[in-house]
């Protein structure tokens, strides 16, 4: 589902973020991506959603060259994937609901329908009593559980998540792991940026561990 | 597993339900911070007006020139004593000619009579022991700058008729009236042009300014998969709604200052005993100024977001 084959990122001030990265996630996998702040795991996401180019290598998504996408048509590559990311991702001046609902709006979806599956989206991250809440006065936990609808409710193939619990005591990271299994046994291909190598172990899911913009290792805690 | 699609899905009726809710919540935002829209619109709508303004002023002076018989005539003065039938050949022989509007032939006794009524060359006429004025013909061609070379093709044609012994073609002042107001038509335009510039920039840095407060909407947005000209909708019809409050203020503005001068101007015709009437932007002058202000808010908006967007393309 998603494959790099030797991928490498430099910025514009000439920092590698990637250097020679390979990997492949088939589909329905949940792979964990795990190393320290800086060692590209924020730039490999952005390379799977297009937010950046790749410098050289080549990055496909459902077998698609994302090199030969132009850029008209990064909007429909991005209705493909679902994203969470740790901060600054709900809208303020709108509800839970309306927060949740964006994706499908984007998409032209009718209002109706729409509805239907907002309200199924955030029943199963058990939050439909509070969708005409602001986001504003959710706990960090909610707000999590918010963006993670808001991924989800377009039924995207892929879900990426930058840290998804990086704010969140042990106890909710396990609900929202939970809530990450469950999807990807109903066959999203899910990939998971993470530093709490504690919870990764737990789960016993594939990891790849980058160092320095390496790909320093590939397989199970 | 099947590649999944990238296809743009045509979707007529959820694109006009976005363009109607962009229409009206960019409209409800605009709304609901008064002041600062007020002061937008209003430095568009002074931007416009001048160059608007300078427009019409022209205008009128134009329509001045053209009561105040700014059409040319060619005074042909004929030789005195002249014999009627060769008068009459002449008379035909000028009629034949194209782009002739009237031919008048003023005889002396008529020409006195009309002195005579000016009232203070009375007693000085009646000096007179005999009638000084020659016969006379008064050519009205048929207007347009185009045909003044024409008429003086004719002028110089009439001088060298044996009858005629002058030919006055005072056409001097209405070249430089044509010419002063080509002039400064085409300063008004260039005055128009350049404060478009300023009124596209104010526009543009207005909207520049609510894509700064909507930043985090357009992140989220462009990463949940909407589409350039979706983000973009909201934003030009913001520049529109800018457009068309400033192009409103200015029509109104402009009818009011008019109507007023129109009051002043009627008392100053009234004295030159002329029914000149001070002439407005008129109906379709408005129009055109709202639906040109409208576009430069559209470009304005454009321009800003273009920039915005770019600035997010991946590198």
């Amino acid at each position: 589902m998603i494959e790099f084959r030797q991928v490498s990122k430099r910025y514009g001030d000439g920092h590698d973020a990637l250097l020679g990265v390979n990997f492949s996630i088939a589909p329905k996998e949940m792979v964990f991506l795990t190393g320290h702040s800086g060692a590209g795991k924020s730039t490999l996401m952005k390379l799977i959603l297009l937010m950046e180019r790749a410098t050289s290598g080549q990055v496909l998504v459902a077998e698609q060259n994302l090199a030969k996408l132009r850029s008209g048509q990064i909007p429909y590559l991005r209705r493909q994937i679902g994203v969470v990311f740790q901060n600054h991702q709900l809208l303020f001046d709108r509800s839970v609901f309306h927060n949740v609902a964006l994706p499908l709006q984007v998409c032209g979806m009718d209002p109706k329908d729409s509805a239907r599956r907002v309200r199924a989206a955030l029943d199963k991250v058990g939050l439909l009593e509070r969708e005409k809440a602001n986001p504003i006065a959710l706990s960090g936990g909610e707000q999590q559980r918010v963006a993670i609808a808001r991924a989800l409710v377009h039924k995207p193939k892929i879900l990426l998540a930058d840290e998804p619990t990086g704010n969140l005591d042990p106890e909710l990271s396990a609900e929202i792991m939970r809530l990450f299994e469950q999807f990807s046994q109903v066959g999203v291909t899910m990939l998971i940026a993470s530093h709490d190598i504690a919870l990764i172990r737990r789960l016993g899911h594939r990891v790849l561990g980058l160092e320095q913009g390496h790909l320093v290792y590939d397989g199970a805690l | 597993m099947s590649a999944f699609s990238l296809k743009k899905t045509a979707n007529l009726e959820a694109w006009k339900a976005h363009h109607r809710s962009s229409c009206l919540e960019s409209l409800a935002r605009i709304l609901r911070s008064p002041l600062q829209s007020l002061l937008t619109a209003l430095a568009l709508a002074i931007a416009l007006m001048l160059p608007a303004a300078l427009l019409v002023a022209l205008n009128n002076i134009a329509q001045l020139g053209e009561r105040w018989d700014a059409s040319p005539r060619l005074s042909v003065y004929l030789k005195p004593q002249m014999d009627m039938t060769a008068v009459n050949a002449l008379q035909a022989r000028i009629q034949q000619r194209a782009g002739i509007k009237n031919l008048a032939y003023i005889s002396p006794d008529e020409a006195l009579a009309k002195l005579n009524n000016l009232g203070d060359l009375a007693e000085i006429i009646q000096g007179l022991d005999r009638n000084p004025l020659p016969p006379t013909l008064i050519v009205t061609p048929l207007l347009e700058g185009e045909h003044l070379s024409g008429l003086e093709a004719l002028a110089a044609e009439l001088r060298r008729e044996p009858i005629v012994d002058q030919v006055e073609l005072d056409l001097q002042w209405v070249k430089r009236l044509e010419q002063w107001l080509r002039l400064g038509r085409q300063f008004a335009l260039g005055l128009g042009a350049l404060f478009s510039l300023g009124a596209l920039i104010v526009v543009g840095n207005t909207v520049r300014l609510s894509i700064e407060n909507r930043r985090d909407e357009i992140l989220v947005t462009q990463l949940v998969g909407g589409t350039q000209g979706y983000i973009r909708r909201p934003f030009l019809y913001t520049g529109a709604w800018y457009g068309l409050l400033g192009g409103l203020l200015a029509s109104i503005s402009l009818a009011i200052g008019f109507a007023l001068l129109r009051l002043t101007t009627q008392d100053l015709a009234a004295t030159y005993q002329t029914d000149f009437i001070l002439q407005g932007l008129g109906f379709f002058g408005s129009l055109g100024l709202i639906v040109i202000s409208s576009l430069i808010g559209l470009v304005g908006a454009w321009l800003a977001v273009g920039r915005h967007l770019r600035a997010l393309a991946p590198q």
